[in-house]
């Protein structure tokens, strides 16, 4: 399938299919009126009869003229105007901001005295004329996405009489996905017409049927008094259709289940390292998503105060230094609160939601209880068209963030120094003090490693999320929950809790309803935590033991 | 010892629920002793709080289970009163349907669901306040001690639990008021609710109430059952070699906890006049936890003290300070979990004193901590 990239919302809207269908079909009646014209198509413009002028846009319009579209354009907006009195070159001008310019030619002209001038106005008939030529227009406009739009157009209104129009445009296109969505607006128009061999027929059948989409569907199931060869042809063509329909929308279940998954990763990648490694219950942990966003906030602001061309790469600078805030206040609360109570987790959970209060009222007291806003930059903006799928790009990048995070933690503790005195501290304390190791110091690292990542996490979910006190409320529940499903003291299970969480909060979504999704997997859970008290992996051998 | 602090926390209650009550009705409004009808109220609630405390204490102080979903029940007990309150508002409301309550008008409905026959009946809503939440209490304590779910994965569950009703009681299509929950009521068993003597009233009932809980809890861990309770919070392998059950143990105390919770809850809801799904939030029942561990955990009298000391505190200075009282109630949950692990109560008592709770490792060396706890997490 191809891939289509679409800017954002720079061009104009997609005319409605009906009216480009009936302006084109116009223009094909006035095909000979344009031969005539040709010799000078901008000579009618410059008419005071409404009717002339309309039909002057028209011939314009399909004349091929480079000038066209400014012409038409300026015409629209009021800027085109013509010489007040008759004269047989009948000239046009272009006011722009710099200056007056010979319509015909785009040249820079002497602006002629106002007096001789009259601005060339429309009426609604120009004004249907001007749309007309626009729809038109782009489909010989040099810009491809114009085009594309215009053939989609086409293919929607299905319109029999504008045929000889797609065959002319198809002769002439060079770009794939144009060409392409021109034979199917070709196949519909043919199939809507009613006429055309049974072969034609049955290929224009497998060109909707290969475009597989609503429209195609719809269009299919619309058309009747068919042969019967061409008639069975469609039935399978919208069975087919529905087929791949539903696995579209499976795959974009997943797909958002994922993106959800990748939220949950985020959040419960630092609970895998306070909760998972160390056993701390920290409560405080959605606070540390907070401090991050917050980090995020406060980079952006020093960066639209100091350094003003750096605004797209703000994130840059957010991920490391929300990392060390929130790694830093980490460190902090282990050395004067954690490591009183180890050994005490319901203990630890009471003070650490106390620690939680606490961070959460600093943070309104500073900032204030409203949300913050925290832009994205360009590159996160936008969509991705995937087959029948759209992916937003800020999730992709949260996906990716995700994964890089996931994967930079298992590397830091697989091969990094930190790691290695992190795994022997938590496989064996005393031995590993007798090794040297300094165990206040690594259950204070540890602690800071796993807050810095819950801060990285808050840059990425400031993007998606409100900034406000309230935001890391919202993700300790989930983030338990995606650890323990996952198994304690387990990155992979980690990462497998939060997908099969997203998921299967995803696919209940549709049916259910977002809260009842939410109850759901709660009760789910509940379920699971009865069956499987030590999560999707337990650990084996002697650790499982005592 | 023991005995003095029960007869002096019974004397409290009750002395001075009655002393309040009878400033209220004795003295002139004018008069510098009167007790004005919302200081009335506001005991009342705090009474409340005190039964939910009392709830607490019984399965984290005596069973070692910490919940941190118990105001659930203390909410479906508030439901249950909410909904015989509503139906008793009958035509006085702004539709003035005789059988729905405004907000099912509102949503347009037709007819009352079955779940709500009955609770126009108040003889019907007040046992049903406590064999919902000990239904639910039920069912969900048979499946987690039964696979011996313990320790924080419990918790973490049981505020999984209340989580998940919050959200689902925040839905219209409940049937019991979504967001805005139930409101306006007129009267209870035909007395007018907006009256200081219904205040009066209901505050000696659930004085009355909370010395009733209180001496049955206390007979309840004085009692043989109470001590295996708390051979099972102290050591549970040990008590279950020993041949008892610990989860039929502990599946016995959390009921009867939820029942008592419910009770203050159906106590709660005519008293502030509302009942709506915060009331399931997680952050309620771990306050209810810290009211407890302010107090003193394990004593049963510590429960009430604490849940009236530290609901004082809230109501002063979310008026006087408001910005101050989420970094007051943080400092409390950490000062007393470092520094106070047996509560108020415990300062008073002599360390040595024999039934008085540990603090769940207590000599626990640090170096081993870590270990004990990865092990605690995985088996």
């Amino acid at each position: 399938m191809a891939c289509r990239s679409s800017g954002g919302g720079r061009r104009r809207g997609l005319l409605p299919a009906g009216v480009i269908a009936a302006a084109l079909f116009a223009l094909l009646l006035a095909l000979p009126t344009a031969a005539r014209a040709a010799a000078d198509p901008f000579a009618e413009l410059a008419a005071t009869n409404f009717d002339v002028e309309a039909q002057g846009v028209r011939d314009l319009a399909v004349s091929g003229n480079p000038r066209a579209h400014a012409v038409i354009n300026a015409l629209r907006d009021g800027k085109l105007w013509a010489w007040k009195w008759p004269r047989p070159d009948a000239p046009l001008f272009i006011r722009t901001d710099s200056g007056i310019v010979d319509a015909r030619t785009g040249a820079a002209v002497a602006a002629p005295a106002p007096v001789n001038l009259r601005r060339v106005i429309v009426n609604d008939s120009v004004r249907a004329a001007i749309e007309t030529a626009e729809g038109a227009l782009n489909l010989v406009s040099p810009v491809v996405a114009a085009r594309l739009k215009a053939a989609e157009a086409l293919f929607q209104s299905a319109d029999a009489g504008a045929l000889p129009l797609i065959e002319q445009a198809l002769a002439k296109e060079h770009d794939p996905s144009v060409a392409r969505v021109l034979r199917e607006a070709h196949a519909a128009a043919l199939l809507k017409s009613n006429t055309g061999s049974t072969e034609a027929r049955l290929a224009a059948v497998d060109e909707l049927a290969e475009r597989a989409d609503l429209l195609a569907r719809g269009l299919l199931a619309s058309l009747h008094g068919q042969p019967p060869q061409v008639a069975a042809a469609i039935a399978a063509a919208v069975r087919s259709i529905d087929r791949s329909l539903q696995l579209w929308g499976l795959l974009e279940n997943v797909y958002y289940g994922i993106s959800l998954g990748a939220v949950l990763l985020l959040a419960a990648t630092g609970l895998a390292i306070t909760f998972g490694v160390m056993g701390v219950i920290n409560m405080a942990h959605g606070e540390m998503v907070m401090v991050g966003a917050y980090t995020t906030f406060v980079v952006q602001q020093l960066i639209a105060a100091f350094a003003p061309a750096l605004t797209q790469f703000g994130l840059l600078f957010a991920v490391p230094a929300a990392f060390l805030a929130a790694g830093l206040l980490g460190v902090i609360i282990e050395r004067t609160l954690i490591r009183f109570l180890y050994g005490r987790p319901l203990e630890t959970l009471l003070a650490t939601w106390g620690l939680s209060l606490i961070l959460q009222q600093a943070v309104r007291s500073i900032f204030g209880p409203t949300n913050q806003d925290v832009t994205s930059p360009d590159w996160m903006s936008g969509a991705v068209h995937l087959g029948g799928l759209v992916l937003t790009v800020n999730r992709l990048w949260i996906i990716l963030f995700a994964l890089l995070v996931l994967g930079a933690l298992m590397a830091t503790l697989r091969w990094g120094g930190l790691g290695r005195s992190i795994r022997a501290v938590t496989q064996n304390r005393r031995m590993a003090a007798a090794m040297g190791i300094r165990t206040p110091v690594i259950d204070a690292l540890t602690f800071g490693l796993g807050s810095g990542v819950a801060g990285m996490a808050g840059v990425a979910l400031s993007q998606i999320d409100n900034v406000s006190p309230n935001l890391g409320q919202n993700y300790i529940i989930d983030s338990f929950i995606v650890v323990v499903v996952g198994g304690v003291g387990n990155l992979w299970g980690t990462l497998l809790g939060a997908l099969i969480l997203g998921v299967v909060d995803k696919f209940v979504e549709p049916f259910e309803g977002a809260v009842l999704a939410k109850i759901l997997v709660l009760v789910l859970l509940i379920l699971f935590i009865q069956r499987r008290p030590q999560g999707l992996f337990p650990p084996k051998g002697r650790v499982a033991e005592a | 010892m023991r005995d003095r602090l029960t007869v002096a926390t019974l004397a409290c209650v009750l002395g001075g629920a009655a002393l309040l009550a009878a400033l209220n009705v004795l003295t002139a409004p004018a008069s510098a002793l009167h007790v004005p009808g919302f200081v009335i109220s506001l005991v009342g609630k705090y009474l409340c709080y005190a039964i939910l405390a009392l709830a607490v204490d019984l399965v984290w102080g005596y069973a070692g289970i910490l919940t941190l979903g118990h105001a659930a029940f203390f909410a479906l007990g508030g439901y249950c009163m909410g909904m015989y309150l509503m139906r008793e508002i009958g035509t006085r409301g702004v539709y003035a349907n005789p059988v729905l309550p405004d907000f099912m008008v509102f949503i347009g409905w037709k007819e009352l669901p079955w779940y709500w026959y009955g609770f126009n009946h108040f003889w019907f809503a007040l046992p049903m306040a406590m064999i919902v939440p000990g239904a639910l209490a039920f069912a969900f304590g048979w499946l987690a001690f039964r696979s011996r779910v313990s320790g924080v994965y419990l918790s973490i569950i049981t505020q999984a639990l209340t989580y998940a009703l919050l959200l689902a009681f925040f839905r219209n299509d409940m049937g019991f008021g979504g967001n805005n929950g139930m409101t306006d009521f007129k009267d209870i068993v035909g007395i007018p609710l907006n009256r200081d003597s219904a205040s009066v009233g209901l505050m000696l009932v659930t004085a009355v109430v909370l010395a009733l809980v209180f001496v049955l809890a206390r007979a309840m861990t004085r009692s043989r059952f109470g001590r295996v309770l708390i051979a099972v919070r102290d050591a549970e392998s040990r008590t279950r070699f020993l041949g008892y059950r610990p989860e039929s143990y502990k599946l016995v105390v959390w009921v009867f906890s939820a029942v008592i919770a419910g009770i203050g809850g159906a106590l709660y809801v005519p008293q502030v006049g509302i009942i709506n799904p915060s009331e399931f939030a997680p952050a309620n029942s771990i306050e209810a936890v810290i009211w407890v561990a302010v107090g003193g955990r394990g004593t049963l009298a510590g429960a009430i003290l604490g849940a009236v000391l530290v609901n004082l505190g809230k109501t002063w200075l979310t008026s006087a300070l408001p910005e101050i009282w989420l970094f007051a109630i943080g400092a409390v949950f950490i000062v007393v979990t470092l520094f106070l692990p047996r509560g108020i109560i415990g300062l008073f008592t002599s360390r040595r004193s024999a039934r008085a709770p540990q603090p769940a490792d207590p000599a626990e060396p640090k170096p081993a901590a870590i270990e004990s706890t990865a092990r605690e997490a995985a088996g």
